[in-house]
């Protein structure tokens, strides 16, 4: 055995300079060479414990597959990631590694954990650039099961029923699979040939795709077990944009971020001829401090905007995006006006002349500044308004990324289908059992707006449940 | 991709085209939209049902060219398809217990107005219909909402055809003498429904308007399509392609609707002389 590296950094991750991805769609991080994938897998210990696969909502078996990059046997280490990760292409890119596998890593008590994602994100695609041998195709076991949405729990619960033999079909509502992964992740972070890729991964494996079809609405759940399917997975994500209900949220250049991304993500407005219509340029403040607000900054900086601020309450010890994230965007030129909260949306308003076309466009956005006092039930410091320091950020765009609510079709139309106060899909959470028999969920849907990894956890979670209750039918 | 089955004029900037979609059709209410992509780069819009016939299995929609993407779909034969094709989407209209019903359409909205029109009158309900049209050419529907109404007023803005004036006179004439209706229901340009409920609030009889801001996915994700409803001196954010799109009249912000709707105008404008010039290139 080659001797372990002992350095106490990893391997930095080759990136395009800030000042030169700030202005293109381009993937920001552009991926370890193969001599650093082996120089950082040579940082690993292998311990017998492995801690690290605890840590990870899927359980890859990290362990091994490092150790198979230390043999430059980087197929055999894809094979390892994909026996318990359908999507290892996207999670090396978006997963929180330092949240999960890597703080657990025991390199981390004293320097750098392994780079646990950038390895993960390697070996995926040296697998999607090298390998031409289609997925191995279960032998059918006879039973079907309906997934309904292609963000990452449906796509994660599709692939392990699929390795199982079950005939898998995908629902999605929009016109390309993905959710999420395609409609909100930005290009830059998450390309999405690599998304269509896993996707046409899971079909080569026999599962079926449906676009189009909203479930709620063009079929309901009763519907799909009537057609022949004998479970039902929910992983339909997160539902309608939060807003904050202050004055001026509805002037003509004020977005949730879901509406943003989606115009710049899925309907490709980020081109220069785009089909659909987005506000470029000009100063933009968004709203919030989590990895959506990030996206969002960061795409409208790439739009071409002159000035970008991230406005958030608290200050940045509290900001929930993931550090990675916030230092891209710091590197990039964002604004953080941290301690800082909206109290109005600004509007242009020409009283001489009702049909001025700058009527009802954004001018600017009032905060106020604030202070920490005394932490809440989650230990968390309250932010509290400090009297009289209002004033005003000069700005012309608007983004409102503050959370979402659970969407209202599905429940509207599934009798039997508890959901809670916030409309969320009550489960069982080990499972991912809801009230209905046969009808599991996960994902955005359950938990409102969390991580694309703990969404393929819950997929993951469920299809072992539907495994097992399809067994013993 | 979903095939074109038929394809009429209706007007030189109105055309009618039934889709062979089954599943929506299996499903689709008078009220309800579907969001249509006319090819794999395209954007999505919403368009009002037209009709629907579950056994053949078509939707039918009714649209104007006012865009880049009406006039792409309006350049698509019978027989050929379009990429996207999704619903039904949105609240159907109530029409439950109506009795005696007042439907006003305004250009192109009558295409929707139809639909409901029709199933009141299925159902046995008493309806009245105003329909109106900025002049004779621009006509729509005519025998239509004949067949399905016990009276049709037909009006138009500069006297070409029917009644000369706009919807609000009839409507205004028939309260002035102390007609009754269950519910008036409106769609049409914003500026319309806006007058049609003014005019009706006096009577006090609840009145509907059928809403189609700018939407995006039209399943309940974006919020592009939020709306401000005035509920008892509260305001309220709603959501058209889940909520709606009818929505109680009375409560509707109207010049905030009428705002929003412009928001892109200009962009719009562009894009369809850029796509009307690439078809005239296509032709020489």
């Amino acid at each position: 055995m080659t001797k372990p590296n002992m350095s106490l950094k990893k391997n930095p991750m080759p990136s395009q300079e800030p000042e030169v991805r700030a202005h293109n769609f381009d993937e920001v991080a552009t991926g370890y060479t193969e001599e650093m994938a082996l120089d950082e897998a040579l940082r690993c210990l292998s311990c017998k414990n492995m801690p690290c696969v605890a840590g990870c909502p899927v359980n890859i078996h990290i362990p091994e597959f490092i150790a198979k990059i230390k043999e430059g046997d980087f197929e055999g280490a894809y094979q390892i990631i994909s026996k318990t990760s359908s999507l290892p292409a996207v999670c090396g890119r978006v997963c929180p590694q330092e949240s999960q596998c890597e703080a657990k890593c025991v390199r981390g008590i004293k320097g750098e954990p392994v780079g646990i994602g950038r390895l993960e994100r390697f070996v995926a695609d040296w697998h999607n650039a090298h390998s031409t041998e289609a997925p191995a195709v279960a032998p059918a076991n006879g039973h079907r099961v309906a997934i309904v949405g292609s963000g990452p729990s449906g796509l994660t619960c599709a692939g392990d029923l699929a390795k199982k033999g079950y005939k898998v079909t995908v629902y999605e509502a929009l016109h390309t699979a993905g959710g999420v992964l395609v409609y909100g992740i930005p290009e830059f972070r998450l390309p999405k040939a690599i998304v269509q890729k896993e996707v046409d991964n899971l079909i080569a494996m026999g599962v079926d795709v449906e676009t189009n079809i909203v479930i709620g609405k063009t079929l309901t759940i009763d519907e799909l077990f009537e057609q022949g399917f004998e479970a039902v997975f929910v992983g339909s994500g997160a539902g309608l944009p939060n807003f904050m209900g202050i004055p001026g949220e509805s002037y003509k250049g004020v977005y949730s971020a879901n509406e943003y991304l989606t115009r710049s993500n899925l309907m490709k407005s980020f081109r220069e001829c785009p089909v659909t219509p987005i506000m470029k340029g000009g100063k933009v403040a968004v709203v919030g401090g989590g990895n959506v607000a990030m996206d969002a900054a960061r795409t409208a900086l790439r739009l071409g905007a002159e000035k970008v601020y991230i406005v958030y309450r608290r200050s940045l010890e509290e900001l929930p995006a993931r550090r990675e994230e916030v230092e891209h965007a710091m590197e990039e030129g964002i604004e953080f006006k941290l301690l800082n909260n909206p109290v109005e949306i600004i509007g242009y308003n020409n009283p001489e002349d009702r049909r001025d076309p700058k009527n009802g466009f954004v001018t600017g956005m009032k905060c106020i500044r604030m202070e920490l006092g005394e932490p809440d039930e989650k230990g968390r410091r309250r932010p509290v308004p400090v009297e009289g320091s209002e004033f005003t950020l000069d700005v012309d765009t608007v983004i409102i990324a503050i959370g979402t609510s659970p969407n209202p079709l599905i429940k509207s139309t599934t009798k039997g289908l508890e959901v809670n106060r916030k409309g969320g899909i009550v489960v069982e959470e080990a499972t991912g059992a809801t009230s209905r028999e046969g009808v599991y969920a996960g994902g955005d849907a359950v938990t409102g707006a969390a991580t694309v990894i703990s969404a393929m956890g819950a997929g993951k979670a469920a299809a072992a449940a539907i495994d097992e209750y399809l067994s013993n039918k | 991709m979903y095939r074109i089955v038929q394809k009429k004029s209706l007007n030189p900037t109105v055309t009618l085209m039934e889709i062979e979609a089954p599943l929506v059709a299996k499903k689709a209410e008078p009220g309800q939209f579907i969001i249509l992509r006319v090819d794999a780069e395209g954007e999505r819009i919403p368009l009002t049902i037209a009709d629907y016939d579950r056994e053949k299995g078509t939707v039918t929609i009714i649209f104007q060219i006012v865009g880049a993407t009406t006039e792409k779909l309006n350049h698509k034969a019978e027989g050929e398809f379009i990429q996207d094709f999704v619903g039904p989407l949105g609240v159907a209209t109530h029409t439950e217990g109506l009795r005696k019903v007042c439907i006003v359409g305004g250009g192109v909205g009558c295409a929707i107005a139809l639909p409901i029109a029709k199933k009141l009158h299925e159902q046995g309900c008493e309806v009245t219909s105003v329909i109106g049209f900025r002049s004779k050419d621009l006509l729509i529907l005519e025998d239509e909402f004949n067949a399905c109404s016990d009276r049709l007023f037909v009006m138009t803005d500069d006297g070409s055809y029917g009644r000369h004036g706009n919807v609000c006179v009839p409507l205004e004439e028939m309260f002035a003498q102390g007609e009754k209706f269950d519910q008036v229901i409106t769609i049409g340009p914003l500026i319309m429904m806006k007058f049609v409920v003014a005019a009706t609030r006096p009577t006090g009889i609840p009145c509907v308007v059928s809403m189609n801001p700018i939407m995006i996915d039209g399943t309940g994700m974006c919020g592009g399509c939020r709306l401000t409803l005035n509920r008892d001196g509260e305001k309220i954010t709603k959501f058209a392609c889940v909520d709606g799109p009818d929505f109680n009249g009375y409560e509707v912000d109207f010049d905030e609707a009428m705002s929003r709707g412009m928001m892109y105008k200009d962009f719009e404008r562009h894009a369809h002389e850029e796509t009307c010039n690439l078809f005239a290139k296509e032709v020489k």
